[in-house]
């Protein structure tokens, strides 16, 4: 069986969900006898590709060019006819789905996505899906020759070597998908942590009193490198940016550990971070239903509590 | 213009999930269904842009004869017409054969979706039925305005987002704050009574198949740390649950 990992960069450099969906590719192809080999779309740093192998895969296919989703799509049909890949992986992400979802279409083979384990390749080829959420999990048996995976964070533990990938630079006519979009201006905040890469993430609820209030939350993140989150409301009033909110309607994220402070735990927003290993809740009313989901809880003040955690994580 | 409104029928986000039958269905008493949470986003924008630039707004769902007062529910926040392909909407590529075929002969300049359903959250379907149809197709968008034929889209990307022009016919996945959702009027609900509901036979077949179901396994008891000993916490973060 032989799998194709779709590649993410950032910076140039092979980001870290996609780092696990290589492993998960390779241990996949191993369990079956084939060959994991990644598709590279970007602009890579010199020798960076041939890292791939540290995580399982033989050989890296690179093609430089943009993100278009649909150009991306092309390629990935192409090289699933010119490899007779049977699996195809990617680390869940808004491009990811778009490129799988376009891919499936033109390849006609089935799709799982939010996969949790590894395939059971016993009898046809069944992986298990997270549904509603986080709330469930779903066994799902893909009936076409070729399979397609979106794989979610954090399902399977990464254990690097020191092998390397061969690279090889393709080419690939995607003129007909170039043209369809025009970026006229892209906003990102520069140097922050990835919410949905982050191992870490301290988020804030409506209990942190206003914008102006973040600091003692942003100081904690900062000591132990995480990335901020917010609920929705907080994003709702502007008190924090759209894309940090996480839960039902945000994004989904599934850190090793995630902090909540002044967050009730609505269910909507346990469907955004139930995932997570290991949660901490940090709230000033014993009964808020998110101690009920947590592993740590602290009742209390945020504002007192806050300091107190940033100082023992400098202290470490 | 011609805009197809793409809307699941979910269980209501606070829904408790449980399943019967030995874990092979999902069991529905007791559990309020609704109009995707994404897809009510959606709909709110195709009626906005149906009263300013004119046209109309048709519904469609995949799904059983149980989705009908979701359907009537986005009758009456607007929408002209609907139809209701008669099938279980299990598998992502089945259920965007179907709006692919729908749609393919109809002439819809604007297809609009959620960014995901909320019981699957797959994500897909509006990229499968972009593919299908041979146009563009883009997700999760927050904002949409129309000039002409220019689109001017907003995507969100990891980190903030991107601004993007392009061309109708176009595919979108949307979500907030790209309107606010509609609550329909009397008037409105009265309307949707007789306006047009089509029931159309499927005709693509499921490339995967459910075969149970699980909950996750119940969490264990959450451990307490006094407020004036928080710094201790870290500790046990590092030595104990081995995160730090
Ligand atoms: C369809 C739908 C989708 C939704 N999707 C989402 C979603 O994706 N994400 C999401 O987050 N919500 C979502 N919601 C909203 C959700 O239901 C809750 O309203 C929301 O999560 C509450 O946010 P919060 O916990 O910040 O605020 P609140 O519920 O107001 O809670 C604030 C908490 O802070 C505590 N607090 C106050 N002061 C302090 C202090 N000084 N120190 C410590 N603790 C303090 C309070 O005890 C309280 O528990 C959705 C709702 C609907 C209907
Ligand atoms: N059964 C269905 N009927 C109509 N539209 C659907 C159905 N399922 C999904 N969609 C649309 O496709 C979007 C993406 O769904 P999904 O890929 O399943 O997460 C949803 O937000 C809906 O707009």
């Amino acid at each position: 069986m032989n799998v194709l990992i779709l590649a993410e960069l950032a910076d140039g450099s092979i980001k870290k969900n996609t780092q696990e969906a290589i492993f998960y590719g390779a241990q996949v192809a191993a369990q079956a006898g084939g060959s994991a080999t990644v598709l590279a779309i970007g602009e890579a740093l010199e020798g960076e590709l041939a890292r791939a192998g540290n995580f399982g895969a033989a050989k890296v296919l690179y093609v430089k060019k943009g993100e278009n989703s649909m150009a991306y799509a092309r390629v990935v049909t192409e090289v699933v006819k010119s490899t007779g890949a049977t699996v195809v992986v990617a680390a869940k992400s808004a491009l990811a789905d778009a490129v799988l979802a376009r891919a499936a279409a033109a390849l006609k083979a089935g799709f799982a996505g939010n996969v949790t384990a590894l395939p059971d390749t016993s009898a046809g080829f069944t992986v298990t899906r997270s549904i509603f959420s986080g709330k469930a999990f779903a066994q799902t048996t893909i009936t076409t020759p070729v399979r397609l995976l979106a794989i979610k964070k954090n399902v399977i533990e990464v254990v690097p070597t020191q092998e390397t990938a061969s690279v090889e630079t393709l080419t690939v006519d995607t003129s007909a998908e170039d043209g369809t979009a025009r970026v006229v201006s892209v906003e990102k905040a520069s140097g922050a942590v990835s919410l949905p890469e982050a191992d870490i993430v301290v988020s804030g609820g409506r209990g942190m009193k206003g914008p102006e209030h973040w600091q003692p939350l942003l100081d904690l993140a900062d000591a132990l490198g995480a990335a901020t989150a917010c609920s929705k409301p907080v994003s709702d009033l502007d008190w924090r940016p759209h894309h940090e909110h996480v839960g039902q309607t945000g994004v989904k994220v599934a850190p090793n550990l995630y902090i909540a402070c002044g967050i009730s735990g609505a269910i909507q927003h346990l469907a955004g971070v139930n995932s997570s290993k290991v949660i901490v809740v940090i709230n000033k009313d014993p009964e808020a239903p998110f101690f009920k989901a947590a592993d740590y809880g602290i009742v209390g003040d945020v504002f007192e509590v806050l300091p107190k955690l940033t100082a023992a994580v400098k202290a470490l | 213009m011609k805009i197809l409104v793409c809307i699941s029928s979910v269980p209501d986000t606070t829904a408790r999930i449980a399943f019967e039958e030995g874990n092979t269905r999902l069991a529905k008493a007791g559990i309020q269904y609704i109009i995707g949470p994404y897809d009510d986003y959606a709909l709110a924008r195709a009626v906005e842009l149906k009263e300013t630039l004119g046209g109309t707004v048709t519904v469609l769902n995949v799904g059983q004869a149980d989705a009908e007062p979701q359907i009537r529910k986005a009758l009456a926040i607007g929408a002209d017409d609907a139809v209701r392909i008669d099938a279980e909407p299990s598998d992502s590529y089945f259920v965007a054969s179907e709006i692919a075929a729908y749609a393919r002969d109809k002439g819809f300049d604007l297809i609009l979706m959620g960014r995901e359903t909320t019981d699957y959250n797959s994500g897909v379907v509006h990229g499968m039925v972009g593919e299908m149809l041979g146009i563009p197709s883009f997700s999760p968008v927050m904002e949409l305005n129309l000039d002409g034929n220019k689109v001017l889209i907003s995507k969100e990307i990891e980190g903030g987002k991107e601004k993007l022009e392009t061309s109708l016919p176009v595919v979108l996945g949307c979500q907030e704050p790209i309107a606010e959702w509609k609550i329909p009027s009397m008037r409105g609900i009265m309307g949707a009574r007789t306006k047009p509901l089509a029931v159309v036979a499927p005709s693509s077949e499921a490339l995967t198949d459910i075969s149970s179901y699980a909950l996750p396994p119940a969490k264990g008891a959450v451990k307490m740390i006094p407020a004036e000993e928080a710094g201790s916490l870290i500790r046990l973060l590092q030595t104990e649950a081995k995160v730090l």
